[in-house]
């Protein structure tokens, strides 16, 4: 059954900044919902108002039968009572405490036999062991991670609240940790909210996505309708990608890789890891269009497609594409009118092997490792 | 010849003190360190008055307070028989008082030391307030809480003016090491007063030295805000 979350808040800080977020989300057991947004847009503190941390100053707050907040009815569950697994962006691991000692913290009221179970479980399912006497202060990043995981899990929560999971980690660590987080949250059975301002994370963690910018929800959908159709210039903006497709990677050699996107073949530069189902994702800003039977360019990626929309904003318009798949590009006003395009126009897009960015897209069942 | 009777007195006043700063200190610290309230400072400024104050002028007003005149101290010959100025209860509440900053101080300043994150993470791991005080923060603070313990401790080692205000100079009742160095250069007898003179210096010495070393690269009696 899904649980169901109702937000609806209000809170104005000092300086002028405002949250007003209003958002409802039917979360499967292992649903993860993304709270995207560039830093200062204000999902940190929606993710604290959840935990209970911060407090609205109108609104409410549901989750599942519960009202955690209400300001009419005057009702603040505090962060302890509110069932919820919260990470921090830095982790906040107890530096006093050793490994086993951080994830057995919040396990106070369960009896010692209990306790330790679960503090095995936990080591287990983030793969710890060994390391269950160490300070926080000796390991790795994606071995802090792991233990903040742990000691999040470790109670059971009903819901995970993650503030940029990824970003304290370097960052091939964090490509390589990205596919093992969304393996864990789909093991877990557990919903989650995850807060990031990284488009390969959304697309790789999420089955949800909310873009927040300046304390407000703009939009949500799966992150591929999010990518694919921002409803607004300024989510467009925000996101920055605007062509995401399911593709699958049928040829790899020398760095290049030959992905197959509905039919049409596209050349992308990739890690072998990355594969074989993967997200292919495109800047509109990266699509260069020619008119048909120009010369040969640089560029790896030559579609044959026609124009199907073109959509202004502002000094710039944005042209849609159909070459097998809908493509977006963003031109300039001017060489609209060079190559006279408008719907039915038959076109050339072109964009360079690295303008095409690659993201594992895997199913869950492949990833899940014992 | 040492005056041991002194000397246990100022031990005995020392250690009550320190002990029952760290049961006073420790709830106070923590308020003027995570309290929001914008009034806040109001407190802070009273907590840190003995340090700037003439120990003559607390004396005076912990004297007026606790003295026979005064609600408290009519509350206290009533329960107990007898009044509360010139006996060694008395001297504790006054030396309580005027050490006070030595020991909310350093326990404040650790407690703001500590990762208001840390704090956070520990309630949404369901354990409340009190606990996260004695499973977290206490256990981080323990350097700033054992700097105010020995400085408390130390201070009232060589508190003088309070003393005679409050306690008079009532021997193995009152008389401190302070003040029987003061009696004996009255009574022009240097080489008993040099002996005691040098015994609180080495022990004063040697408490600071522990503080410190403890404390190293932390300038220990005063908060980093």
């Amino acid at each position: 059954m899904a649980a169901e979350m109702i937000m609806d808040i209000r809170k104005a800080f000092s300086g002028g900044f405002t949250v007003d977020a209003r958002l409802t989300a039917a979360l499967g057991a292992s649903t993860v919902l993304i709270l995207f947004g560039p830093s200062g847009s204000g999902k940190t503190t929606i993710l604290r108002c959840l935990a209970g941390l911060e407090r609205p100053e109108a609104g409410r707050i549901r989750f599942i039968s519960r009202t955690w907040f209400d300001a009419e009815q005057a009702i603040d569950v505090p962060p302890q009572e509110r069932g919820v697994g919260y990470m921090s962006q830095d982790y906040s691991l107890f530096p006093t405490y050793s490994v086993a000692g951080n994830i057995r913290f919040g396990l106070g009221e369960l009896k010692a036999d209990e306790r330790q179970r679960r503090v095995a479980e936990s080591l287990a399912l983030l793969k710890l062991q060994g390391l269950e006497q160490f300070k926080p202060g000796q390991l790795s990043g994606g071995q802090q991670q792991r233990v903040a995981l742990a000691r999040a899990v470790a109670r059971r929560p009903q819901l995970l609240l993650l503030d940029e999971p990824l970003s304290a980690l370097d960052a091939p660590t964090r490509t390589h940790l990205r596919s093992e987080l969304r393996a864990l949250l789909k093991q877990l059975a557990v919903p989650s909210v995850v807060v990031t301002h990284d488009w390969t994370e959304a697309l790789v963690l999420g089955d949800q996505m909310a873009v927040i910018h300046e304390g407000r929800v703009l939009q949500t959908g799966t992150p591929q309708e999010v990518f694919n159709r921002p409803n607004g210039e300024a989510v467009a903006r925000i996101v920055g990608i605007e062509t995401a497709l399911e593709g699958r990677v049928i040829e790899s050699s020398g760095g290049l890789m030959t992905v197959d996107v509905e039919g049409t073949k596209l050349i992308a530069l990739g890690e072998d890891e990355v594969g074989p189902d993967v997200f292919v994702c495109i800047r509109a800003e990266d699509v260069v269009l020619e008119p048909v039977g120009a010369g040969t360019t640089s560029a790896r990626n030559h579609l044959a497609g026609q124009v199907q929309e073109v959509q202004s904003l502002g000094a710039l318009v944005r042209v849609t594409i159909d070459c097998g798949f809908l493509l977006s590009a963003v031109v300039t006003r001017a060489a609209v009118e060079d190559l006279r395009l408008s719907p039915g126009t038959p076109v050339t897009a072109s964009m360079k092997a690295g303008a095409v960015h690659l993201v594992p897209r895997r199913d869950v069942a492949t990833v899940v490792t014992a | 010849m040492m005056n041991w009777t002194a000397i246990s007195v100022t031990l005995q006043l020392a250690t009550l003190t320190a002990m029952v700063l760290l049961l006073v200190g420790l709830p106070i610290a923590y308020w003027v360190s995570f309290s929001r309230w914008r009034w806040k400072f109001l407190v802070e400024s009273v907590v840190a008055l003995p340090l700037v104050l003439p120990p003559t002028v607390l004396g005076f007003y912990i004297l007026v307070a606790i003295g026979p005149h005064s609600p408290i101290g009519r509350l206290y010959t009533d329960l107990v028989g007898h009044p509360l100025p010139f006996t060694f209860e008395g001297l504790l509440i006054a030396s309580v008082l005027y050490s006070l900053p030595f020991a909310v101080q350093p326990f404040a300043a650790a407690f703001d030391q500590v990762d208001r994150r840390l704090i956070e993470a520990s309630w949404t791991l369901g354990v409340s307030r009190a606990g996260t005080f004695f499973k977290l923060i206490l256990p981080m603070s323990v350097a700033g809480v054992v700097t105010g313990f020995v400085l408390s401790f130390a201070h009232t080692l060589g508190e003088f003016g309070v003393v005679l205000m409050v306690g008079g100079n009532i021997e193995g009742v009152t008389r401190t090491v302070s003040i029987d160095i003061y009696d004996e250069v009255q009574a022009l007898n240097y080489a008993g007063a040099a002996k005691t003179a040098l015994f609180l210096l080495v022990v004063s010495y040697l408490i600071l030295l522990s503080v410190y070393a403890m404390n190293r690269k932390v300038w220990a009696v005063w908060p980093q805000k």
